[in-house]
């Protein structure tokens, strides 16, 4: 596999990060070293091997449906740094009605 | 006084009223007040709530008054837990983790929130926004990470045990720098509820303590199944002390040919010669095995911990806990994107970007389903070395000696590299530790790893290389 040019602007928008000028060209050459490096995953054979996506396989793990005890409204709001009437504040999404 | 002394001698000590737990507390208070200024190893703690636990001890529980330190990642309820992110500075946590409250729950007493790299992110403690952890062995070096405080401040004797957690070494690497013993259990054998999420299917809460029957000793409380974490196991728990001085007469244990590599430092390959020669001393067959995967390890592991960070820490947006940097502008998103780049820090954000890439349209197939399938051919080595007849696979930890502080002339590759020893056990799920061996110098750990679940032999093991040494 070829290593392509990270576009590292356009990753960090998606990752919602904001980069200077100077950590952009840091983590671009950072990055295209590390995928130089992985490039190396190429060379197994892995054609007829399935992607292992955790250690152990587990089957129909959930718990039963039964109602319990969970955070109260004011335990879950005390880490909030904005909160209003009970309920997270968020920044404005929707125009004011006229 | 107490300089590493063991769980189990601790509360000997407790039981037989040669001192309270009070006192008990007090005296590792002290320690602390007196050696955590220059090692920086934990980064807050509550004296008072300790000495009021301590106060209401009950000595009829089996570790009834015994202090505990735990990762700044692991939650206590109302303890503040900042992963030694400023993203977190002012969280506290609204409940125990399961691994917190089973050791609550058979009398032990949370005391301090230890150092760590960023959201567990980094193996030299270098990467925390409360300062760097010095190694008690050399000040001059760091402790490993990224459990770096939980590792420094018991083998300091700061507290008797920590709590670490172990993503791809995180508790192994920090005890082979800094001399004591680094248990990471099988995947899914402790509960990860209240443990924040680096990578899920790599993350394991593990122990660090001055011995091996202490690590034997807290497994047995922090394991079992948890309806709060859906891939916590169903499997029986033993009991891991019963056999533990069982020893390893005829057992086979490999030796893979690929860990005896010319880059391990002399010091490194002279300990894993001490092991052989130890376990072979009491009776046990050295053989030479193959991995032939594991040099793909590192690879693997950086694509698929990085992908589930990137997943993982998509929740600090400003929103429902965490840092919210202030309003400029009424576009949601701006607060989301400007919370995170002032709440996160270097290696945070580097390992985002990595991730984010890894999982991004175009390149999901060529990287992080080509690491998937890789991980499946590493976890298949193992398998087959443990069908193929070894009870018990030996290993360096890392290749190396703990490295000076601030060694800017690394990049973040050739540190990824280190970690080459240590990531296969996250990658196959397998439970592996640590234990120190005599060195004149710097310590220098070894690892032994077992198959899943088989902790008892694991311990049985660690136990005959810390016997040969005392």
């Amino acid at each position: 596999m070829e290593t392509p040019r990270i576009d590292v602007a356009y990753i960090a928008e998606l990752a919602k990060l904001e980069l200077s000028d100077e950590e952009r060209a840091r983590y671009t050459r950072d990055l295209e070293q590390v995928l130089a490096y992985v490039a190396q995953l190429e060379k197994w054979d892995t054609q007829d091997v399935p992607p292992m996506c955790h250690p152990l396989e587990v089957y129909d793990a959930l718990r039963e449906d039964v109602p319990g005890q969970s955070l109260s409204n004011e335990a879950a709001l005390a880490n909030a740094p904005q909160q209003a009437d009970g309920q997270f504040r968020v920044p404005k999404v929707v125009e004011s009605a006229h | 006084m107490f300089t590493k002394t063991s769980l189990t001698a601790l509360r000997e000590k407790l039981v037989k009223r040669e001192i309270t737990p009070a006192e008990l507390t007090q005296e590792y208070a002290r320690r602390m007040e007196e050696l955590n200024p220059a090692l920086n190893a934990l980064i807050s703690w509550d004296t008072e709530s300790a000495l009021q636990a301590a106060a209401r001890a009950d000595l009829s529980l089996p570790l009834g008054g015994l202090p505990i330190g735990i990762k700044d990642n692991i939650c206590c309820r109302g303890e503040r837990a900042r992963c030694a992110s400023r993203m977190l500075e002012n969280f506290v946590a609204p409940y125990d983790a399961t691994a917190v409250a089973k050791l609550r729950a058979a009398g032990a007493i949370p005391f301090g929130r230890a150092n760590m790299d960023e959201f567990a992110m980094g193996s030299a403690g270098e990467n925390s926004a409360f300062g760097a952890t010095r190694n008690p062995a050399d000040e001059s070096r760091v402790p490993g990470g990224s459990s770096s405080g939980s590792a420094a401040a018991v083998a300091a004797g700061i507290i008797p045990a920590a709590l670490g957690s172990d993503t791809g070494g995180s508790v192994r690497q920090p005890a082979s720098h800094c001399g004591v013993v680094g248990l990471k259990s099988t995947y899914g054998r402790i509960s990860r509820y209240g443990l924040v999420a680096f990578a899920s299917s790599l993350d394991q809460i593990g122990t660090l303590t001055t011995c091996v029957e202490d690590a034997a000793l807290l497994l047995q409380f922090l394991s079992g199944h948890d309806a709060m974490d859906s891939t916590s196991s169903l499997q029986a728990v033993p009991d891991f002390s019963a056999e533990l001085h069982g020893g390893v007469r005829g057992m086979r244990i490999g030796l893979p040919k690929e860990y005896v590599s010319s880059g391990n430092a002399p010091e490194v390959q002279n300990a894993l010669n001490a092991a052989v020669a130890a376990l072979e001393a009491q009776g046990a067959e050295i053989c030479e095995i193959s991995l032939p995967h594991a040099e793909a390890a590192v690879a693997s592991y950086y694509i698929i911990a990085c992908a589930e960070a990137s997943s993982n820490l998509a929740r600090y947006d400003g929103v429902r806990y965490g840092y919210r940097a202030s309003e400029t502008s009424s576009a949601p998103g701006d607060v989301y994107a400007r919370s995170r780049t002032q709440g996160f820090g270097e290696e945070v954000k580097r390992r985002i970007i990595l991730g984010t890439y890894v999982l991004s349209g175009g390149y999901y197939d060529a990287y992080y389903t080509r690491a998937q399938k890789v991980r499946a051919l590493v976890a298949q080595d193992f398998a087959r070395a443990f069908e193929g007849g070894v009870q018990l696979i030996l290993g360096p930890v890392a290749p190396t000696p703990a490295p000076k502080l601030e060694a800017k002339d690394m990049t973040p590759l050739q540190i990824y590299l280190a970690d080459i020893y240590t990531v296969p056990a996250n990658l196959a799920g397998l439970p592996a530790i640590s234990v120190p061996t005599p060195q004149s110098g710097l310590p220098v750990g070894v690892q032994l790893l077992a198959p899943h679940f088989e902790e008892a032999r694991l311990l049985r093991g660690a136990a005959v290389l810390e016997q040969s040494w005392k």
